[in-house]
């Protein structure tokens, strides 16, 4: 690794590179972007159809599902964040380039969150209103999903990075994630209940935004030291 | 003084000095936990509001704090061998973590059978310390299950050590997101402990103490194992394997 020398693009100019490439790759393959998404409106059309059409129990239970089904999403989009770049090999390059790794790994997260939880915060007032939650707090649920996809987004690429060129990757994400993914699912359905019973919530949205500032201040650099390992 | 810790992190020396250290860990161990064990059990008079049902905090308080305690060895051993790649180091952690993981399951069961009497229910998930309990297990499962699925032991060690290192930041966390969770959710009366009498509190701290031994000097004899395996390509340990005493 050498280090970026005069002449030679940015750090800035390092991450947007990055960032452009996987949207443009993803923008190719537009599965990759609509499958979490689908994932996501079918999760919680199950819902429903599993405990009744209640309106009070949907109301109730509303914040709670959508939240689950971005947290599942999100696992399941994550699987293919270093994939296609460790089987081609591009990987290396990254490893080799002379930008900082932390960087360009939160280069590649921003593009992942950007194709996989974005979308997400944009179509759940859809599914919320099939919940029949009060319209008035459309704001706070989308408020905590864009807070809480970013720093799933990005401890998501810690485990994808420990688990990359592993045979049996999917499962072992999951359980590696979960647990790390717990306080931000436990803050962010319990701000929009809150939200949703008139209380006050600024408490969670004040969390979850110290926890998306922390994830993106910190987890760049594990994931990068991962890749390392996974890589050598 | 850093002549011992070199000789420390050199495998045969350390595979020699841990089956002596062994006897001495254990036999305290053993007579503390026995003793710990009576008098907890008969000579300590029943609590005037929980009655006999308080004694299991003679093996609850020691099996969690045994579960806290591997998670951080696991955490500082990858520290060390991720900065100063002693590879002993890494050895501790995966010795460490299936002890953890089953003092942490002993801590989540004998707290279940605790709650039953006391809280009238085997599970609170309102109530921060048994929630972060039961993901601390989680994060065991994971760091195991991510060793068992590298083949390359120096690869399996550093990635463990980034996910044991990651999980002790989320534990910290999950412990103060459960606590403002619960706080919203009024209900649960936690008691409150009052401050505990000495006869009480002596068996206790013999628990403690001797739960700590024997957790010594089982991970000292789970880490023997461990080098030996780790070195099985080496002289030594061949020298030591067909040597008349067969390894001992």
């Amino acid at each position: 690794m050498s280090a970026i020398k005069a002449g030679q693009p940015g750090i800035l100019a390092g991450l947007l590179a990055i960032t452009r490439r996987d949207l443009l790759l993803a923008w190719k393959r537009p599965g990759d972007v609509l499958n979490p998404l689908f994932f996501f409106a079918m999760v919680c059309t199950l819902f429903p159809l599993a405990v009744g059409p209640s309106a009070e129990q949907l109301t109730f239970s509303g914040p709670g599902v959508l939240w689950v089904a971005a947290l599942l999403s999100t696992l399941l989009s994550l699987n293919s964040l270093f994939m296609s770049d460790h089987e081609d090999g591009s990987l290396d390059q990254l490893l080799v380039s002379p930008q900082p790794l932390p960087v360009l790994a939160l280069g590649k997260t921003l593009a992942h969150w950007l194709i996989s939880g974005f979308p997400l915060v944009l179509i759940s007032p859809l599914l919320a209103i099939t919940y029949r939650m009060p319209s008035d707090i459309m704001g706070v649920l989308m408020l905590t999903l864009l807070l809480g996809t970013i720093s799933l987004s990005l401890l998501g690429s810690i485990g994808a990075a420990l688990t990359v060129g592993l045979h049996r990757g999917t499962a072992l994400l999951s359980l590696l994630i979960l647990p790390l993914a717990m306080p931000v699912l436990l803050l962010g359905a319990n701000t929009v209940s809150l939200a949703a019973g008139n209380d006050i919530y600024s408490t969670g949205i004040w969390a979850l935004g110290a926890y998306a500032v922390g994830s993106i201040s910190l987890a760049p650099y594990a994931t990068a030291a991962a890749l390392r390992i996974s890589n050598e | 003084m850093w002549k011992f810790f070199h000789q420390l992190a050199s495998p045969p020396h350390f595979y020699r000095l841990a089956a002596t250290l062994i006897p001495w860990l254990a036999v305290p161990g053993v007579l503390l936990i026995a003793y710990g064990a009576y008098a907890g059990l008969f000579l300590v008079s029943a609590d005037y509001q929980q009655g006999d049902a308080f004694r299991i905090i003679y093996v609850h308080v020691p099996s969690a704090y045994l579960s806290m305690m591997a998670y951080m060895m696991m955490a500082v051993g990858g520290g060390i061998g991720l900065i100063w790649r002693m590879k002993l180091a890494h050895a501790v952690g995966a010795a460490a973590a299936p002890l953890g993981a089953a003092f942490t399951f002993l801590a989540l069961v004998t707290g279940s059978i605790w709650g039953r009497p006391m809280w009238g229910t085997w599970w609170e998930w309102g109530d921060p310390r048994m929630t972060s309990e039961l993901i601390l297990l989680f994060l065991y499962f994971g760091y195991m299950a991510l060793r068992s699925s590298i083949d390359d032991t120096a690869k399996a060690d550093k990635a463990s050590a980034v996910l044991a290192l990651v999980g002790v930041v989320n534990v910290v966390i999950v412990h103060f997101s459960v606590e403002w969770w619960s706080s919203l959710h009024q209900g649960q009366t936690v008691f409150k402990k009052g401050t505990m009498d000495a006869d009480m509190r002596i068996p206790l701290f013999a628990m403690l103490i001797g739960f700590s031994l024997i957790f010594g000097a089982m991970l000292v004899s789970r880490l023997r194992t461990e080098v030996l395996f780790r070195e099985r390509r080496t002289r030594w340990v061949r020298e030591l394997v067909l040597s008349p005493e067969g390894g001992k």
